[in-house]
Order: C-alpha cells, then structure tokens, then sequence
C-alpha cells in the first residue's frame, strides 16, 4: 500500500466500504455537529408547541407531545448507535472469548458450547427479548436495554470464531510457535488475534447491525426506555398515537429516513469489509 | 444410520423447545413480579369501587392459577401444560383461553407470512438466478445495488414507507386492518376479495424487503456453479440453454436455498411480528403487541413458545428432506 494513493485505489475497487462508511459518518456527523447546533432538551415531551409542520423554526416539525424532531433526530441517532455499539460490542466480546476457548480447549467445554449456541440459534432472538424485555419494561433504561440485548448476541461471533481458530489452530505457524514452547495465551494474542482482526471488524459490525435491529424492533413494539426520544421509540408513539391518521406526516418521515440511511450504511460496510477480511471474496462476483 | 440421525434431530428439537418454555417460565418469575396483584391492581384503579379485599381477591387467583405452590411444582405442572399445548387463561381478556385467541390470529399470519415469504423466495431466487446467467442482459446488474439496499431495511420499517406512499398520499390501498371495520366474515367473494385488498400492502412489504436475500444469495451461488467443469460440458455438448439453465444450474443451487430459508425463517417470523402490527393487522402479531401493551404473560408466553415451536418443526422437515433434495446426502455410513 503506497500510502494515501493506495487506500484510494482500494476504495475504487470497493465500493460498499466506502459507500458504508460515507452513510455512516454523515449520520455521525449529523448527530456531533447537531449536539453542538441544537438544545437536545427540546427532543423531550414539551419541549416546544405541538404538532407543528416543517417550518424555518422547526426545520423537521414538531410531534403532538411537544418534542422538536430535529432535536429527536439529533439525540435519537446518537442513543440507538450507543445501544447498537454497547450491545454489539458485548456480544463480540463474549462470542470471542468463548469461540476462542472452546475451539483451542477443546473436550467437553467445547461440545457444551457448540450445543448452547446451535440451540440458541434456532429460536428467534427477538421473541425471547420481548419475554424478557415485557417483564422488566417498568424498570427499563438505555443500558438495561443494550445489556438485554446482548443477552443475545454471542451466538454469531461464537460460531464464526470457533470455526476460524479450529482452521488456523493446524495451520504451520501455529504448530511452530507450539514447538518452540510458546504458552496458549502467547499462541492466542500472538499467533491467532493477528489473523483475525479484519474478520474481528466485520463481525463487530455485524453484530452492531444485529443489536440496532432488536432495540429497534423492541422499541416499536413498546418494550423500550419510554421516556427517551430514540428512533425506535419515536416509531412506536407515532403508531401509538395513529400519525398517518392525523396526517402527521413530517412526524414519521424523519425517523425512518434515519432508520434506512442507517440500516443501508451499516449493511454497506458490512460486506465491504467481509470483502476486505476475506480477499478471496474480491474474485468473484 | 438414517433413523439415529431423525432420533438425534428430535432430541435437538426437544431441547431446544425445553429450553424455550423453561425461558418463558423463569423469567417472568425472576422479575420478583406479580402479575395477578398487578393486574387486579390496575382493574381496580381502573373501576374504582372494588378496592377493598383485594389482597384476598389475589390470593384466590394466585390459587386458581397454582401461584401459591412451591417453584418446582409450578414448574411440573407449566411443563406439563406446555406439553399439551395448553397455556392457561388470557390475563387481558380474561375468560378467553389463550390457545383461542391463538387459533383466531393464526389464519391471518399463515396467510399473509406464508405466502408471502413462499412469494418472495421463488421470486428472489429466480431473479438471482438469472442475473447470474451469462446470457442475460448486463443491464440487470444495475439492480444489484438497489436490491442490497432495499434488503438492508427491516419489514417493518418498509411497510410504513408503503403506508405513507400508498394508503396516505395516493390513498389506493386501505391505512390498517385485516378486513374492513364492521363487515361480518363469511364464504362470500366480497369477503375474501376485501381480505385479499387490506393484505396487498403488507404482503408488499414482506415480499420488498426480504426479495434481495433471496436474489443475492442465489446469484453468488449461480455465479460459482457457471464456473463448473459440468457447465462446460455441458454446453460443449451442446444442450439447448433453458437446459442448462434448469437442471444444471438452478438445480444445484436448491439445497443451500432450502438451508437458507431454514436459517432465515426464524428472522421471518419476528420481521412479521412488527409488518402485522404496522398494519394493525389481526394476526399473530397484533395479538403479541396486545399483550404486551396489556402485560398479558400468559398470551406472550404462548405466542413466543408457539412460535418457537413452528421454527423448530419447520427447521426438521427442511433437515430431514435434504436427503430427498440431494442424493448425495445420506446421514450415516460417515
């Protein structure tokens, strides 16, 4: 790579990074610079008068409880990515810890984590979090939601990782390192992380696009910090409170144009840098 | 060998559901909650007058519903219930049996789900199928961006887009429900031609948003197999190209498709949870937002295990026809 010349040729061959990532920095942006910009107390109940369409004072309107919708779109980015990047990150770290030692330990510990994960697999990840999130939702904040959720979110990464290591473990370099009397945490920061940090990176936003997706879907459904202006919950009191009847459409248009800006960005990035972990992908297709 | 491998499916299916019910048994339970003085706490700030005795009122319900019996009986009994697929009263709506309401919103999901995920897989699938032939138009590949970024959208979120395009701004399809307000049902073809209208938007949605998995999975599959030294055989010898196209290449890619709608399925079923209540739709998942709205445990708990139990029957039907789908298979001998 000839520095900044090379990353620019990359980024014409792969075109899903960087259409992933200019998605995703403009929503970032959008949220930073709104921070700084706008009085994020309006995103509250009573913040401003109430269902006002888009005007020169309130460039996005305002919904019938009084909250201003550039201020929710402000602060609801930035909270749905905290839960998305709180839980999404759990969940990576569990997964990557048990993936890396049940597939270098082996033995009983391994076939009881294979069999946990193929079993959780299979039952929907959402329906178990309504049950649980229904039961707590008097009680629930922003980071009980992301601890929820992570709840959930092992199961990918521990599958994915094991079956990378239980590959990499026969590999030569591997057995060297053994031979020459390297310890198993030497062997797995030195030998094996190495190899699997691109792979990390596309797995975290895997798992960052898991993690947005539930809180998302649990907030519409209602199981969510009901008091906080997020995207999900901003969805679910527009059909609460029947917007496309009232004909509140400004209401509606902001959270879900964030939503799919969102969603396309993250999904984007994702195989960009699947592409970029796995090179052999770039031939084909 | 054959029947070892359905026994080791079914032990699978069996855990996996043990595991769900046991799920839906403890927490409720560790939330330290009580659901029936909560309940009858809030009828009677709701009604007002039955304030007195209530905590007598609760202990007779906790009674009646066996909540006053040590935790590993009530476990006993749950698991025993579940068996028979029986899960109590509805906490909501309460002389209402849980499995009834139930069997009232299933024909609604089974149909608009149904078909429409059966819809948007052929569809996909042939979609992806063809982009990847050689022969086809080079233009069909401006599809491919639009397509990721349609599939990168959840259902739901798609429905409200439709619901804004097509039932707020042209108002050609109906806002909400399953059938319109007030008409009675009956074997009328008004009847089914109005259940058919209200579902066009949803079943839209549905199809919309899950197409592009289906097309793009299938095109990477087709573009590998067009690699294959039986493709060039093939078409040395000859073989007239829908030929080719059918049996040799579409053909081959049935049995990662097939596992691809068994993985999926599980991501189809909550997709549609929230299409049906975007929609106010009558089905299983209106009945889901219902009960959480209303804390009704006993009705989510019986939805979710249902469900659970749906994926895991359709996951090893799907496992067991591989064989059929792929001779290559057998289960055994390795």
């Amino acid at each position: 790579m000839a520095g900044i010349s090379g990353v620019l040729t990359y980024a014409r061959r792969n075109k899903n990074l960087v259409v992933g990532l200019a998605l995703l920095l403009s929503l970032f942006l959008f949220s930073a610079i709104g921070h700084l910009l706008v009085d994020v107390e309006k995103a509250y109940p009573l913040g401003a008068p109430s269902s006002k369409p888009p005007s020169s004072e309130f460039p996005f309107g305002t919904d019938p409880q009084g909250r201003e919708l550039l201020a929710v779109a402000v602060r609801g980015t930035y909270l749905t990515l905290r839960i998305g990047f709180i839980a999404g990150g759990l969940g990576l770290l569990v997964g990557t810890i048990l993936g890396f030692t049940a597939a270098y330990y082996g033995g009983l510990y391994d076939t009881v984590v294979k069999w946990v994960v193929d079993v959780l697999l299979t039952v929907p990840a959402l329906l178990i979090l309504v049950v649980i999130a229904a039961t707590l939702t008097k009680g629930m904040s922003l980071d009980s939601m992301a601890l929820v959720i992570a709840l959930l979110a092992w199961m990918w990464p521990t599958r994915t990782i094991r079956a990378q290591v239980l590959t990499l473990r026969e590999r030569a370099f591997v057995r060297v390192a053994k031979l020459s009397g390297a310890t198993s945490l030497e062997i797995i920061f030195k030998e094996l992380m190495p190899n699997l940090l691109p792979l990390l990176g596309a797995m975290l936003i895997n798992s960052v696009i898991g993690a947005v997706f539930a809180s998302i879907g649990l907030e519409a459904l209602g199981l969510g910090a009901l008091r906080q202006p997020t995207l999900g919950m901003t969805i679910y009191w527009t059909m609460q409170q029947s917007a496309f009847a009232r004909g509140l459409w400004w209401w509606i248009i902001t959270p879900i144009v964030i939503i799919i800006i969102l969603f396309v960005g993250l999904f984007q990035l994702a195989i960009g840098l699947d592409e970029l972990a796995n090179p052999r992908l770039r031939r084909k297709v | 060998m054959r029947i070892r491998y359905v026994l080791k499916r079914l032990a699978v299916l069996l855990l996996v559901l043990w595991t769900a019910a046991t799920l839906n048994f403890l927490v409720p339970r560790l939330s330290g909650r009580n659901p029936v003085l909560e309940k009858i706490l809030s009828m009677t700030a709701g009604g007002g007058a039955y304030a007195m005795g209530i905590n007598e009122m609760a202990d007779a319900w906790e009674k009646r519903f066996g909540l006053d019996q040590p935790l590993w009986k009530q476990y006993v009994a749950y698991l025993s219930d579940i068996a028979h697929l029986d899960f109590g009263y509805s906490l909501a709506q309460f002389p209402k049996r849980v499995s009834d309401q139930i069997a009232e919103a299933l024909p609604w999901t089974l149909g608009l789900v149904g078909t429409s995920t059966l819809m948007s897989f052929i569809l996909g699938s042939l979609l992806g199928a063809v982009m990847a032939w050689r022969k086809s138009s080079r233009l069909l590949n401006l599809f491919v961006p639009p397509l990721i970024a349609v599939s990168a959208v959840p259902y739901y979120i798609l429905g409200l887009v439709f619901i804004y395009l097509f039932a707020v701004r042209f108002k050609i399809f109906p806002l909400y429900g399953g059938h319109t307000i007030g008409s009675i049902p009956s074997h009328s073809l008004s009847w089914y031609i109005d259940i058919a209208y209200h579902s066009i938007l949803p079943a839209l949605s549905i199809v919309f948003a899950s197409i592009g998995n289906w097309a793009l999975a299938m095109r990477g599959m087709m573009t590998t197999i067009g690699g294959e030294d039986y493709m060039v055989l093939a078409e040395a010898k000859g073989l007239k190209q829908r030929r080719i196209f059918w049996r040799y290449g579409v053909r081959n890619t049935l049995l990662p498709q097939a596992t691809n709608l068994a993985v999926s399925l599980s991501l189809v079923v909550s997709g549609s949870v929230l299409v049906e209540k975007v929609f106010s739709y009558p089905g299983i998942g209106g009945l889901l937002f219902t009960s959480v709205v209303y804390s009704d445990y006993n009705t989510i708990s019986g939805i979710v295990f249902l469900m659970i139990l749906a994926i895991g029957l359709a996951t090893l039907v799907l496992d067991l026809t591989y064989p059929l789908l792929d001779p290559r298979i057998t289960y055994g001998g390795g």
